[in-house]
């Protein structure tokens, strides 16, 4: 991590000496000069498979993004697990973006059975319509499941669910996970609900 | 002359006068006695409740040995026992539960608060899913505060808990 | 000749003997959780775990929280492991606020987090013995777990909630004299955890509990991205501290535990191993530590991102792979905080492993995954 960090401060500064400092504007395009060789084969990968289906959210050492839509989320996932040897999902987030009215829900899938990718992480994100009066379950906030390809999501789909109200199709267990079982408010996560006091 | 006084019309007056007379005479050691044996007896039921839970297994490890203070490992069934800790936050989810569980036990029963979460909501006071004290659900004898107490505080309030016991009226014995 | 029967008094089938049974969540042998299993006679033949009851909204109140404020609130999932849990949140937060550590608090670090590591799995082999039934290997691990407390205590002035990492190193330096105190404890306590080899690992009650049961194949364990000590027990070779070396793990000798069993048995040997390595790894800290030098850079109050950006950071804590993803909007808030953790993530073996076990065999199933309910539900 040191060694990449470290050499684009060390390019831009001759750079920005002259003019008032802007440090923070030069530094995104500095980065994608010298991408990580091994992490870029991997986004290179998909980008050939699927082409402008998908966009790449970043490149970075040990960490690559893949955005797509959400009827492509499926295929891109088989994909990945069946020609990138990625085999389980370390964690599923859903993230509330109001302003775009959207729910985004984030998978981060490592390897265990691959070594060489044994520090990398793929995170796939896809994104779901947001409706401004949820109905969990009974609303356009789907998404089709990767529970099929990646059995390991099953208990975070759910968590998914029930914190965003985003539901999961084809998934065999939709009850609620962590939540009372009186639950009748908003779904927690989302930015619209908002807790004591603030 | 007790002959005279006591006619099979009033007896059951005299023998109900005689229970009152008992009372008054051995009703304080007795009642001594059978608080005693409640104080060196506590029973908790073993319901965590959160994170606390680990000082209160801390407690009762060899350095501080909690047993040795007559408050016995949490090991039973709830019929046989005689205090609640409530070892932290209480969610939403827990909290019939909790009151359930209260309910199932036995009298006398004593509830000792341990950590801020039971006793106010604590660092998760503006949290969507816990609820600020337990009070509002159970009656509380002794709170324990701290995040998480120390196994030296929980000993503590044990103490006090024993002390209040001891100068509490026991219930009716027969 | 049949009778008809009113439907009330239907005579019930000789094979609807399915029962059902609530497990917890007041039950010596749930923790903090209820777990919901249909038994046939003594075999489990259907188990639904049901957490969620020390749900307390970490994620959604770390959004109204700053970036150092939310360090005391982040670490209560596992008060026991407060450092490690930490980890994770500390290394994204310093990527996203651009901050550089210094070289002795990254020693610092390593060695609070492989003590917590121990204290972890000390509690937990503890609560094992009691699963177990065996009263012995409570009072031991609970005793000499007090010796690492005193060390934290120490360094960090509280028991069991350090609060100790921030972002930009730690929060104190060590207390003087602290090198010789921590040599001479940790030699001690790694002679006591050998002891437990004799009375707990080679007992053969205790191989007789847990021998063969609840099997995990390495390749189940790999589909239900198990972690931590139930992956290495099923013979998966993966350690973060190896495999992706955070802070100067990478110039420590870190040696992995890995066994091919995949049973109870393995799987608590594994975290009991990991003390063994966890010693070493603070005797090899303690040596290259820079002897002096500062352990924080100061941040200015209230730090703000740059902008919309989102990091995933991983450490291995004392149950497994932790991962924290921080998304930022360039506030002084966080915008969203998830918390990736292990015994979440472990738990979707526990329906799978009690299939067809002996109900008796349930606790030490379930204990065995390394399971944290507090932490599961955060």
């Amino acid at each position: 991590m040191s060694t990449e960090t470290e050499n684009p401060p060390a390019d831009t500064k001759p750079k920005v000496k002259s003019p008032p400092p802007k440090p923070v504007a030069k530094k995104p395009e500095a980065a994608p000069v010298e991408l990580p060789a091994f992490e870029k084969s991997i986004s290179d990968k998909i980008v050939e498979k699927f082409g402008d289906k998908i966009k790449v959210g970043f490149v970075k050492e040990d960490r690559v993004r893949i955005n797509v839509g959400k009827e492509n989320v499926h295929d891109v996932a088989e994909f990945i697990r069946d020609a990138l040897n990625y085999d389980h999902v370390e964690s599923v987030s859903g993230v509330d973006y109001p302003q775009d009215n959207e729910i985004e829900v984030v998978y981060h899938i490592g390897s265990y059975s691959e070594s060489s990718l044994a520090r990398q992480i793929l995170v796939l994100a896809t994104r779901a319509p947001r409706e401004t009066n949820p109905i969990p379950g009974n609303d356009a906030t789907r998404l089709p499941t990767l529970r099929d390809i990646f059995y390991s999501v099953e208990f975070h789909e759910r968590e998914v669910f029930e914190m965003f109200g985003v539901f999961f199709e084809g998934h065999p267990d939709n009850r609620r996970l962590l939540l009372p079982e009186d639950w009748a408010d908003l779904p927690p996560l989302r930015k619209d609900f908002a807790i004591k006091g603030r | 002359m007790i002959k005279d006084l006591v006619t099979p019309e009033n007896a059951n007056v005299f023998v109900g006068k005689l229970g009152d007379i008992l009372e008054k005479a051995i009703g304080k050691p007795l009642g001594y006695a059978i608080n005693w044996g409640r104080i060196w007896s506590l029973w908790p039921v073993h319901i965590e409740t959160a994170c606390c839970s680990v000082e209160f297994g801390a407690a009762s490890s060899p350095r501080y040995d909690v047993e040795r203070f007559g408050i016995i490992e949490a090991f039973g069934s709830l019929r046989q026992c005689d205090l609640v800790v409530v070892q932290g936050t209480i969610t939403r989810k827990m909290a019939p539960r909790l009151r359930l569980v209260y309910d199932q036990m036995p009298e006398p029963k004593y509830v000792i608060a341990m950590g801020a979460c039971a006793i106010t909501g604590g660092l998760y006071f503006d949290s969507y899913n816990v609820l600020p004290g337990i009070d509002g659900i159970i009656p509380v004898d002794v709170y324990v505060p701290g995040c998480p107490p120390r196994p030296e505080t929980l000993i503590q309030g044990c103490m006090l808990l024993q002390e209040k016991i001891k100068r509490m009226k026991s219930r009716k014995f027969v | 000749m049949t009778f008809n029967l009113p439907s009330g008094l239907a005579l019930q089938k000789v094979d609807e003997r399915i029962m059902t049974l609530n497990v917890g969540p007041q039950h010596p042998g749930s923790g903090h959780m209820r777990i919901i299993v249909q038994i046939d006679g003594d075999y489990i033949v259907a188990c639904d775990p049901d957490p969620g009851y020390v749900h307390r909204g970490e994620e959604k109140m770390a959004e109204y929280r700053n970036y150092i404020t939310n360090i005391p609130h982040l670490e209560r999932p596992v008060i026991h492991d407060s450092c490690n849990v930490l980890y994770p949140y500390v290394l994204g937060a310093e990527e996203l606020l651009g901050i550089e550590v210094p070289e002795r608090a990254k020693y610092v670090r390593v060695i609070a987090s492989e003590l917590n590591r121990c204290i972890y799995i000390m509690y937990w082999l503890a609560i094992y013995g009691i699963f177990l039934g065996h009263s012995t290997m409570f009072m031991w691990p609970a005793g000499d777990r007090e010796l690492l407390i005193d060390l934290m205590e120490k360094m960090t002035g509280a028991r069991v909630t350090h609060a100790h990492f921030v972002p930009g190193g730690v929060r104190n330096d060590l207390p003087p004299n602290f090198e010789d105190v921590c040599l001479r404890q940790v030699n001690y306590f790694e002679k006591r955890i050998k002891e437990y080899a004799a009375i707990f690992y080679d007992n053969p009650i205790l191989i007789a509990r847990t021998r063969d049961t609840g099997v995990l194949s390495r390749q189940d364990a790999i589909r239900y991205g198990t972690t931590g000590s139930v992956l290495r027990a099923s013979g998966v070779d993966y350690d973060l501290r190896v495999k992706e070396p955070y802070d100067v793990y990478d110039e420590l000798d870190v040696h992995t535990n890995v066994m091919k069993e995949g049973d109870s048995y393995a799987r608590s040997k594994i975290p009991w191993l990991d003390m063994l390595e966890s010693c070493n790894i603070i005797r090899q800290a303690l040596q290259k530590m820079p002897k002096s030098g500062s352990v924080r850079v100061k941040l200015k109050p209230n730090p703000k991102t740059k902008g919309l950006e989102s990091v995933y950071k991983r450490v291995e804590s004392g149950r497994g792979s932790l991962g924290c993803y921080i998304v930022s909007d360039g506030k002084v808030e966080p915008y969203r905080v998830k918390l990736s953790v292990p015994s979440f993530r472990n738990l979707i073996a526990l329906p799978n492993l009690l299939k067809g076990e002996k109900l008796g065999n349930m606790p030490s199933v379930y204990w065995s995954l390394n399971y944290w309910p507090v932490e599961a539900d955060r």
